[in-house]
């Protein structure tokens, strides 16, 4: 793998801005711009040769500058890898598309551009694709509630489907599982404090202290 | 006379638009397609697609890797299990554990079984789209002996959860493997009685010969794979090009098609059942015995009878089903051969236990996707042999 990426790199050139591997896997990172000369290269360089666009998404970060990640899956039938390549970009800037380096891109775009909002220059045909008609909003966003904003049902007086505002008979919950229960110590979960310090009532035992002092204190108080 | 022929020549005729589906029985569930036709002639085909959309990659963001299993069921549902296969590679590839020899055995098994059971409902209803009624009654119920098999080995006929991240649920149980064996005896019967009822039909093949070709350089440009790519002539089979599990300790061959047509299609779907089932036999006599999963709590449940004894496997399963594992931050694109092609899953981890992104490539979206220039200058009739030949399921595609 690692001889792979050199020769990613090294047919990229300079517009690789980052690389790593990542369980077993090569993954490059280019500038937004430089997208369709770098997927030519790797369709068309000898050493690469990835015939086949086999994935394209999105992926959000909401906590990022630039929260979009554009990420292309490539594989060469003929040398038998696969080469990952990422793109970062915001809610304004448009990717170039890559339809006219691989024409199986022309759905996943739409796709891309349908869940998360994320817009390609110069694609032939930017129409969402899986939502429904005149759908507002992208819902594979991390800020787009997993309920939706509006639920559809069949109106008996206007014969005819019609939207409305979501109505949950029971709030949504999101249940948080986390506990120190592998790996996650440092974590103050509430209820915690209850097996800490107690001001009246049962002495509790005071977890922070050493053994010594508890038994420092018991014996003061007895 | 002649003036009056030159004037109406001149004038311009409007494409006609016509509306294929959402409701039509050869749409093959719920695709609208928008087609432009000169008179029977298509001209320009748009799929519309989505109407089954319900955002499975959205749902397993909110749920535990363990809740994440059963939507892959709800893909493709003719061939649950190798999407479940996917999955359960990705996640134990980011965990970094492997699964015991038995329990790879019996995926690979019933990966098979199940591609099988897609093969014959694929050319059964496109046999039925072309006109043939007989194939499909022989056919369904080889598929409903092959769904048994489903049944008694995870308890649900369609929507499995039978592969987990570390093996598979439970072991077969006693007896499975003699029914199965016995099974694949009288398999190749029902092969010849489909292969006779349609491999030299003069109507079959006057209907799916020479239509729809694509090309070798198209079928690469435009993401085919499965049996669509092969029957283009590209020889390529995740399964012996990038083994995963046992596939490669299994002796097998690659049918491969030379016209890219819809015939070439049926043909490669055909030869790929007999050599899933050489698959099966050969897993049938191999499988060690062991255990089917990975012995680590950590990640796959204590057994049933260790909880009522001890302390430490309660909690553990206790954990498991509520707050699950913890998959280490990283990512991966793991991809298997699914019946319909190289059905891929990209999954995110935040070092949670839950998956930060859960991509899923499917198949069918690719091959819809090329409708539009493989039904040009087809006729409407046509268009239904394609898309018939494509192996089209919506779970996968609208997701």
């Amino acid at each position: 793998m690692e001889a792979l990426l050199e020769t990613v790199k090294s047919t990229l050139g300079m517009s690789v801005t980052e690389s790593a591997i990542i369980a077993n896997e090569v993954i490059v990172a280019v500038p937004a711009a430089k997208i369709v000369e770098a997927l030519t290269t790797l369709r068309d360089h000898q050493s690469t040769k990835c015939e086949q666009l086999a994935d394209l998404c999105g992926v959000d970060y909401p906590e990022r500058p630039q929260r979009f990640e554009v990420v292309y899956n490539l594989l060469s039938l003929k040398h038998n890898h696969r080469i990952r390549v990422k793109v970062l970009t915001d809610e304004q800037t448009p990717v170039p598309s890559v339809v006219g380096v691989y024409p199986a891109a022309n759905w996943l775009e739409r796709e891309a551009w349908d869940l998360y909002g994320i817009m390609f220059s110069g694609h032939p045909d930017l129409r969402r694709i899986l939502t429904d008609y005149g759908f507002d909003g992208h819902p594979l966003r991390k800020d787009f509630p997993m309920t939706g904003y509006v639920e559809l049902r069949y109106d008996e007086a206007l014969k005819r489907v019609v939207y409305e505002p979501v109505q949950l008979t029971q709030d949504y919950r999101n249940f948080d599982y986390m506990s120190p229960w592998e790996a996650m110590t440092d974590v103050q979960l509430p209820g915690d404090e209850k097996a800490m310090k107690q001001k009246s009532g049962y002495r509790g035992v005071d977890r922070t202290e050493g053994l010594e002092d508890v038994i420092k204190k018991e014996a003061g108080h007895g | 006379m002649a003036e009056a022929l030159k004037k109406q020549d001149q004038r311009e005729i409007k494409p006609y638009t016509m509306n294929f589906g959402p409701q039509h029985p050869a749409a093959h569930g719920v695709l609208r397609l928008v087609l432009e036709m000169d008179g029977e002639v298509v001209e320009r085909a748009d799929p519309h697609i989505g109407l089954l959309h319900r955002g499975t990659e959205k749902l397993i963001e909110y749920k535990t890797y363990t809740q994440a299993t059963p939507y892959f069921d709800r893909l493709d549902y003719v061939a649950p299990m190798n999407q479940e296969h996917a999955f359960a590679l990705g996640v134990e590839k980011l965990l970094g554990i492997t699964v015991p020899e038995r329990g790879q055995y019996i995926r690979v098994l019933f990966s098979e079984l199940t591609r099988i059971l897609n093969h014959i409902l694929n050319i059964t209803t496109f046999a039925l789209d072309v006109g043939a009624i007989t194939p499909a009654l022989w056919g369904f119920e080889e598929r409903e002996k092959g769904m048994e098999f489903y049944d008694r080995v995870c308890g649900a006929r369609l929507h499995a959860n039978y592969f987990r991240p570390g093996g598979v649920a439970f072991d077969m149980p006693a007896g499975l493997a003699d029914d199965m064996w016995e099974w694949t005896e009288r398999f190749p019967k029902v092969w010849d009685d489909l292969s006779t009822l349609l491999t030299e039909n003069r109507i079959f093949k006057q209907r799916t010969v020479d239509i729809g070709t694509t090309s070798k350089e198209d079928a690469l440009a435009y993401a085919y794979t499965g049996p669509m790519l092969r029957a283009s002539g590209v020889a390529w089979d995740l399964r012996k090009s990038q083994p995963y599990d046992v596939y490669d300790k299994m002796d097998f061959d690659i049918p491969v098609g030379k016209t890219g047509d819809c015939y070439a299609r049926y043909l490669c779907r055909m030869e790929e059942m007999k050599e899933s089932l050489k698959i099966m036999r050969q897993c049938l006599t191999q499988m060690p015995g062991g255990s089917v999963r990975v012995n680590d709590y950590k990640v796959s449940p204590p057994p049933r009878a260790e909880m009522k004894r001890s302390m430490e496997a309660l909690i553990h399963h206790f954990k498991l089903y509520t707050e699950g594992y913890h998959v280490p931050a990283g990512e991966t694109y793991t991809a298997v051969e699914a019946p319909k092609g190289e059905f891929g899953v990209y999954l995110v981890s935040d070092g949670s236990n839950k998956p930060y992104r859960c991509r899923i490539r499917a198949p069918g979206v690719m091959h819809l996707q090329a409708l539009d220039f493989q039904s040009r200058g087809h006729m409407l009739a046509d268009t239904v042999s394609i898309i018939g030949s494509m192996d089209i399921v919506f779970g996968e595609i609208d997701r």
